[in-house]
């Protein structure tokens, strides 16, 4: 027995293929919806890092041309005829701590990163200069350093 | 009274009846019945009832899945027992580990067994792949199998990558702390396009690793959820898949000629061979639906059983022997030599040399001169490259798969590449060492010149060429893909060697550790 009038018997299938289809997708939809928002969870909305602003004591405790170390923090405080920078010692290549040499420039560990005095990169792999931190002064006269805050290359707090 | 008696009778019957529900059939005593247990076993049916000949011989996989295997699972059997003392705390992660050395009863065994057992995982895992690679066993329908391969490579490396946190010794926290940069590095490039603050891929890959700016404990909490739950969870159900697959794919992969190289079988084909088959006399089972359903080259489909013998015991007393062997050389590794244990970590002093594990090492060279190229864009090159071998390299030679190195020719080539390999990277690293890289040499150089051009990206390259080469000399995929493993594996070995041994403080070259100047 042939089957009559195929055209109407696909119509059926193309509704259950319709729904099948639906159904697939509303369950794929779904899903990834409830994926995404679990991956949410993980992605810290506040970095749980203390209080990254420090106190390193009154301008005078900085002599003009000296460098002082606060290795806790990896931090080095310059002064220089026009002002005082903060950089950080952390190695803008993979985050290695560097070490300041005799002549005043930083030299890394890890993959032998150098940078000159003011911190621009002269040679090795890093991608670019050491940070210069944010250096501001309280009302009481004394500085401060925001770990955090990052300024243009170069930029000093005239003192 | 009558319900009385049942109760007795059955209380009586006891043991039988749990043993019956356990295991369904008697000491099997025969190949038929011992085929029945292996079909009917939830443990044992992920294996065939019977396997070829080919595949016991120690040269077809020289045991090392197994290997791998029988690792990982001394690894979670002494990862448990890590977990009992262990305390994923930045300030008691070392002292635990101190107590499992010195206090903890055989802790510092069972700790020695875990690190050996990890590195010889890793070590394993790559040979395993180079077996599959060069007996040609990747060809369809092996296809999947490979590609899931690749995922179970990087479980594998994962795994190891987040056990390396946890002691929280110094190795440990520089060693992460270059690997989360790592993870930052695509910022090299959002950087260099000025485009970081809209677009920061490379900043939120590390903070979802890390969960904070550095490493610390929201770091130390992350790795060690992913090292004890996600990681080996998946690594199981991903070694389901592939072994499901082996069955599913006829076995493992044979040369065409493997049945007639054996000379005839003397085995009749009679019920003894496929006792499932076999419905008169045998309970009904669903076995031959099953068997009829199984797609591509299995014996029971287009080659007939010749050449097969039972699973058990042939193939189990091949596996057990394996697995013996496998812990009794990591348990003389452990006996013999301690794992390291540096320093608590100090997050204002690195490590100097601050060294990966071995493995990836490799890569720490390549990152050596730029940290974007060397540590996410060549791996990444790598893995989809070897992932998609088997899809890019479809020819079906005669003789090519199950025979090591592709045959006679096949032998050439991978010599010749051997020579290619060992010869353009040896002199590329001591170019490097000789003169230095791009900033040596123009120091005002733009930065995306230094991430584009590491010399990793020359060795990958030159590699692609030599294969291309070989793929219009030979006319053959599969020679193709044969030079260009043959480069990745031998310039792996020679970046590997060079790092440990050959790279001092600082990253400078040294010939020998007596050299490294003292401080
Ligand atoms: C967790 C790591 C792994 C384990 C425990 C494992 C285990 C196994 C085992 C037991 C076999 C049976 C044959 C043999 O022992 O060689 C096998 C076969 C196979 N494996 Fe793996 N494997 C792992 C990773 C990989 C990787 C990294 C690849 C490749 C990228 C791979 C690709 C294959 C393929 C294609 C086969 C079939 C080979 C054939 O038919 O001859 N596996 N694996
Ligand atoms: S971390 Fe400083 S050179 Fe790599």
């Amino acid at each position: 027995m042939s089957i009559p009038n195929e055209g109407r018997f696909a119509k059926p299938v193309e509704r259950r293929d319709f729904l099948g289809l639906a159904a697939l997708g509303s369950f794929c939809l779904t899903s990834a919806a409830a994926i995404l928002g679990s991956l949410k969870l993980p992605m810290p909305s506040v970095l749980p890092e203390a209080d990254s602003r420090i106190k390193i004591g009154p301008p005078d405790r900085f002599a003009p041309g000296s460098a002082t170390n606060f290795p806790e923090r990896s931090l080095w405080v310059h002064r220089d005829g026009s002002g005082i920078y903060a950089i950080s010692a952390i190695c803008t290549h993979l985050g290695c701590v560097t070490k300041r040499e005799k002549d005043g420039s930083f030299h890394c560990p890890c993959h032998g990163s150098k940078f000159a005095a003011d911190g621009t990169v002269t040679g090795g792999p890093a991608p670019k200069g050491l940070e210069y931190l944010k250096v501001s002064r309280l009302p009481s006269g004394e500085l401060v350093v925001d770990l955090q805050k990052k300024v243009p290359a170069q930029e000093r707090l005239a003192v | 009274m009558n319900g009385f008696k049942t109760f007795l009778q059955n209380l009586r019957e006891l043991p039988q009846t749990v043993r019956y529900s356990l295991i369904r059939h008697g000491t099997p005593s025969s190949d038929r019945a011992r085929s029945q247990a292996v079909f009917s076993n939830f443990f044992l049916h992920i294996q065939a009832t019977r396997v070829h000949k080919h595949t016991l011989k120690f040269a077809t996989t020289l045991g090392l899945g197994i290997i791998a295997m029988a690792m990982f699972l001394i690894l979670c059997i002494s990862g448990v027992l890590l977990m009992v003392y262990y305390k994923p705390a930045t300030d008691q992660a070392y002292d635990s580990l101190k107590d499992i050395i010195f206090v903890v009863p055989t802790g510092r065994m069972m700790r020695n067994i875990h690190r050996w057992a990890a590195h010889g995982m890793v070590l394993v895992v790559l040979l395993h792949m180079a077996r599959v690679f060069f007996t040609g066993s990747y060809k369809g329908p092996r296809q999947f199998n490979w590609a899931l391969g690749m995922v179970l490579l990087i479980l594998t490396l994962a795994l190891s990558f987040t056990g390396y946190l946890l002691p929280w010794d110094q190795l440990a926290y520089w060693a992460i702390t270059i690997g989360a940069n790592i993870a930052q590095s695509p910022r090299e490039i959002t950087d260099a396009l000025g485009i970081t603050e809209q677009f920061d891929p490379g900043g939120m890959q590390k903070t979802l690793l890390l969960g904070a700016s550095s490493v610390g404990q929201e770091a130390l909490i992350r790795f060690y959820v992913l090292h004890v739950a996600v990681l080996p969870v998946a690594l199981l159900l991903a070694l389901g898949v592939h072994f499901w697959r082996i069955r599913k794919d006829g076995g493992l992969a044979r040369p065409d000629d493997v049945n007639e190289k054996l000379g005839a079988d003397r085995r009749e084909h009679g019920r003894e061979i496929f006792p499932a088959l076999q419905q008169a006399d045998a309970k009904p089972t669903r076995t031959y639906g099953l068997m009829a359903m199984v797609r591509g080259k299995s014996p029971a489909v287009d080659r007939g059983p010749e050449h097969t013998v039972p699973a058990w015991p042939n193939l189990f007393y091949a596996e057990m022997a394996v697995a013996m062997f496998s812990t009794a050389v990591i348990v003389a590794l452990a006996y013999f030599l301690d794992a390291p244990l540096k320093e608590r970590a100090n997050p204002s002093v690195p490590e100097n040399p601050a060294k990966a594990p071995w493995y990836f090492l490799g890569l720490q060279e390549m990152v050596s001169y730029s940290a974007f190229m060397g540590g996410v864009g060549i791996p990444s090159i790598v893995v989809i490259g070897l992932g998609l071998i088997p899809y890019l390299d479809r020819e079906e030679r005669p003789n090519d798969v199950g025979v090591w190195f592709g045959g006679p020719e096949g032998r050439k080539v991978c010599l010749l590449s051997l020579l290619f390999s060992v010869l353009s990277c040896v002199a590329i690293l001591a170019f490097t060492v000789k003169y230095g890289w791009l900033r040596n040499w123009i120091p005002s150089i733009s930065q995306l010149w230094i991430t584009a051009f590491n010399p990793g990206t020359l060795f990958v390259g030159l590699y692609a060429a030599w294969s291309l080469l070989i793929l219009k000399r030979t006319n053959s995929t599969r020679m193709a893909a044969l030079a260009l493993f043959t480069c990745f594996i031998v310039s792996f070995f020679i970046l590997t060697y060079f790092a440990t041994f050959l790279r001092g403080p600082n990253w400078d070259f040294y010939w020998s550790q007596s050299d490294w100047p003292v401080h």
